[in-house]
């Protein structure tokens, strides 16, 4: 035990004199959290919109009024023919062009149904779509108040209400449907796998290229311990990041955090295990901490990362691929946390996943360890 | 010129010999263009679906059958007490739950209209968002085709949306341009900084600073191998996703062309740049991350769209020269757009790469010195 805080200890010192680290530890972060919080929105908001106005009456700047006020779209310009727009779609300033009919305004106050014309840019297909739900029912609302206006007027005018379904739609979980509560609590996942793996790689790789492992295989140390000392400092330094970020996302982005704190670090205690073995692989498989971090980088990190569901849903996936993601520690890490966060569920629902997390750590810690015998004892 | 050959030979002689840069050069795009042509994409179909049919009636039966017609939602559960709908909306067994209420047969020919609820699983916002859209439009259509049809009557002012540019809405469409950008940032930025950082440290800097070669013919020579590889690697990707993944090409190639190489002069003056400031090959590899690399990913358009972000970070965007290239590219791409119309971005283009080799040349003349 002694000898095992020396190590942690050294380490310790090691890690103070490289100050880039502390940017890596501290600032790392903040800047994916930055980034993640701010910009990794899939909301759609102010959508710019061109409006062909070919009727040019208050009836139809009414409806224009109607978009623009709307916190989706934007109208970045008004023309008056149906191919002006065409410039605007074309260099991306506009995504979404609606065009009015010459004769709306008289249609509608007549109670004659008239159709407006919506051209979309589907190249982004995800906006897009969310965007052309949004103008449908905009649209819809609209005519409604305009149909309810008109049989107040002239109740022989007016065409009858169809009767319908009552169709109520509850969001769970993340009810005002903001995409930060669901990215933040990932960026732990994220953040976990990054700094760990990667710096428990390049501090035994470093070791390697300088020389220094060999002086530590000669020294008395057990293997247990060596491994163990080398990779106890970067799990303390992974939860300080935990930590860091939990508090930033409840009480910056006021995420909502409904499940068990406790729950979180135990899982994330589990999860580290996961990363730090990885890390260790990764060092057994390298010979400069150029190779550890391409590697790392590449073939470990980027892959998991975006077969992870953390942006992509992992149930969008082709089959075959979701059976690959089902190796990835990360995927079921993501469940936890957003489980913990968003859903406030605990143990008896998640253990499946904090099982899995203990199995993938305990095979991979085998794998390199074994691997590491090979090449440094 | 015949220096920055020689210098030029050097450098793909050196590329040719380390084989774990090159596998990665080349393993990267092809890795990446699998991903986002397969696996990756929003197009959500399969949404698992729990119902609770507490009416079973043919009415209600037909209801439901609408929602699974519609391909997009699978049916995974039946479901009698609201606590179980609970756990597979917890459990992610079910994304979204369907709740017909009794007697809603009778209510939907004599009214009042019956009232369905559909829970939804908000945790993925853009997920629920999309999915919210299918099932109002398949409720609708259902209370259309069940309601009794005497005094329907078309709603006074309706939408006829028309889809331009990608009419089936496919994500991998959109992705694809977007993954030349961050490619190319991996190539371009990347390597550049890194072969002269490596030559820094092992010394042998020393060595071409001795040699009589001017700053010109250095940069010139260091970076037309890279400048070969990124635009061979880009037209690649384009190639492959044309012939895999039906990417139209609707514009022009000499403009696209045009636009590649810019963007690629850029991103090499920026590694250049880059390689003038760090000293190893850890510090140049971390600031090419930061600068280049995350900026690509999250601030360019390429997967989170500009408008919805906050304004601040909407300004800071402006800086990020993928950004004129995504929409250069895109257009030329999947919307045919001519040249004329892009001016702006190709400007802004020709701005960073200007600034960035000159920034580039300035720093290495006065580190030759």
């Amino acid at each position: 035990m002694q000898r095992l805080r020396r190590l942690v200890w050294k380490e310790f010192l090691e890690l103070r004199q490289d100050p880039r680290l502390f940017g890596l530890v501290i600032m790392a972060p903040i800047i994916q959290l930055t980034m993640l919080g701010y910009a990794a929105t899939t909301d759609v908001k102010d959508v710019p919109i061109v409006v062909a106005d070919g009727d040019r009456t208050p009836a139809s700047r009414n409806l224009i009024a109607r978009f623009d006020g709307s916190r989706t779209f934007t109208v970045i310009d008004t023309v008056t023919t149906v191919t002006e727009v065409d410039r605007f779609l074309q260099t991306g300033e506009a995504w979404i062009a609606l065009a009015i009919p010459s004769g709306y305004g008289r249609s509608v106050q007549d109670g004659q149904p008239v159709s407006l014309q919506v051209v979309a840019d589907g190249s982004d297909s995800n906006s897009t779509t969310v965007a052309l739900g949004y103008a449908t029912s905009l649209v819809g609302e609209y005519a409604a108040a305009l149909t309810a206006d008109l049989r107040a007027a002239r109740p022989q005018a007016a065409p009858a209400a169809a009767p319908g379904i009552d169709f109520r739609i509850r969001v769970w979980f993340n009810s005002q449907l903001e995409s930060r509560f669901f990215m933040i609590p990932g960026v732990i996942a994220l953040l976990l796998l990054i700094v760990t793996a990667n710096l428990a790689a390049m501090a035994i790789v470093r070791e390697k290229e300088l020389g220094t492992l060999e002086q530590l295989n000669v020294t008395p140390l057990r293997r247990w311990e060596l491994i163990v000392g080398k990779l106890l400092p970067y799990g303390l330094i992974g939860l300080i990041d935990v930590l860091l970020v939990t508090a930033l996302a409840v009480f910056w982005f006021e995420v909502p955090f409904r499940g068990s704190f406790t729950l979180l670090l135990a899982t994330s205690l589990l999860y580290v295990m996961c990363t730090l073995s990885l890390g260790l692989f990764i060092s057994t498989v390298s010979d400069t901490q150029q190779q550890a971090m391409m590697t790392a980088t590449f073939f470990f990190l980027t892959p998991m990362i975006y077969l992870s569901g953390f942006i992509f849903p992992i149930e969008n996936m082709p089959r075959a691929i979701q059976y690959v993601t089902y190796l990835i520690p990360l995927r079921y890490f993501l469940v936890i946390v957003r489980g913990i966060f968003l859903k406030g569920i605990g143990l008896d629902l998640l253990w499946p996943q904090a099982a899995a997390l203990g199995a993938w750590g305990a095979v991979m810690l085998l794998l390199a360890v074994a691997r590491s015998r090979k090449r440094i004892a | 010129m015949t220096k920055a050959l020689a210098v030029y030979r050097k450098e793909l002689r050196q590329i040719s010999r380390d084989r774990r840069t090159l596998t990665t050069i080349i393993f990267v795009p092809a890795f990446f263009l699998l991903l986002y042509g397969y696996a990756l994409n929003w197009d959500i179909r399969h949404i698992t679906l729990a119902v609770q049919d507490r009416d079973g009636t043919p009415e209600s039966r037909a209801l439901v059958a609408a929602f699974v017609n519609s391909g997009y939602f699978d049916r995974v559960a039946d479901v009698y007490a609201p606590a179980e709908l609970n756990r597979l909306l917890d459990v992610d067994i079910a994304r979204a739950a369907l709740v017909i209420p009794e007697g809603f047969g009778r209510d939907i020919t004599t009214g009042p209209a019956p009232q369905v609820q559909l829970l939804v699983n908000g945790d993925n916002a853009n997920t629920a968002t999309t999915v919210m859209g299918y099932a109002a439009n398949i409720a609708r259509g259902a209370g259309a085709a069940l309601a009794p049809s005497d005094g329907m009557t078309a709603p006074l002012v309706s939408v006829e949306p028309r889809i331009w540019y990608n009419p089936e809405l496919r994500s991998t469409l959109f992705l694809v341009p977007g993954l030349i950008a961050y490619i190319l940032m991996i190539t371009a930025v990347i390597s550049t900084a890194l072969s002269i950082v490596r030559e820094k440290e092992s010394g042998t800097m020393e060595q071409v600073r001795m040699a009589p070669i001017d700053t010109f013919s250095f940069i010139v020579g260091k970076s037309i191998p890279y400048f070969l590889i990124s635009l061979a690697s880009a037209a690649l990707i384009i190639l492959a996703a044309m012939a895999l993944f039906g990417l139209p090409m609707r514009g022009n190639w000499l403009a696209l062309f045009a636009a590649m190489s810019l963007f690629i002069a850029g991103a090499l003056g920026t590694g250049l740049l880059i390689s003038t400031a760090a000293e190893t090959q850890q510090v140049a590899f971390q600031a090419a991350m930061l600068t280049s690399f995350l900026p690509t990913l999250m601030l360019s358009g390429f997967i989170f769209p500009i408008s919805s972000m906050p304004h601040a970070l909407q300004l800071i965007t402006h800086v990020v020269p993928a950004r004129y290239f995504l929409i250069a590219l895109r257009g030329i791409v999947l919307k045919g757009t001519p040249l004329r119309l892009l001016w702006p971005q190709m400007l802004a283009l020709s701005i960073y790469t200007l600034a960035m080799l000159t920034l580039a040349s300035v720093r290495l003349a006065r580190e030759k010195r």
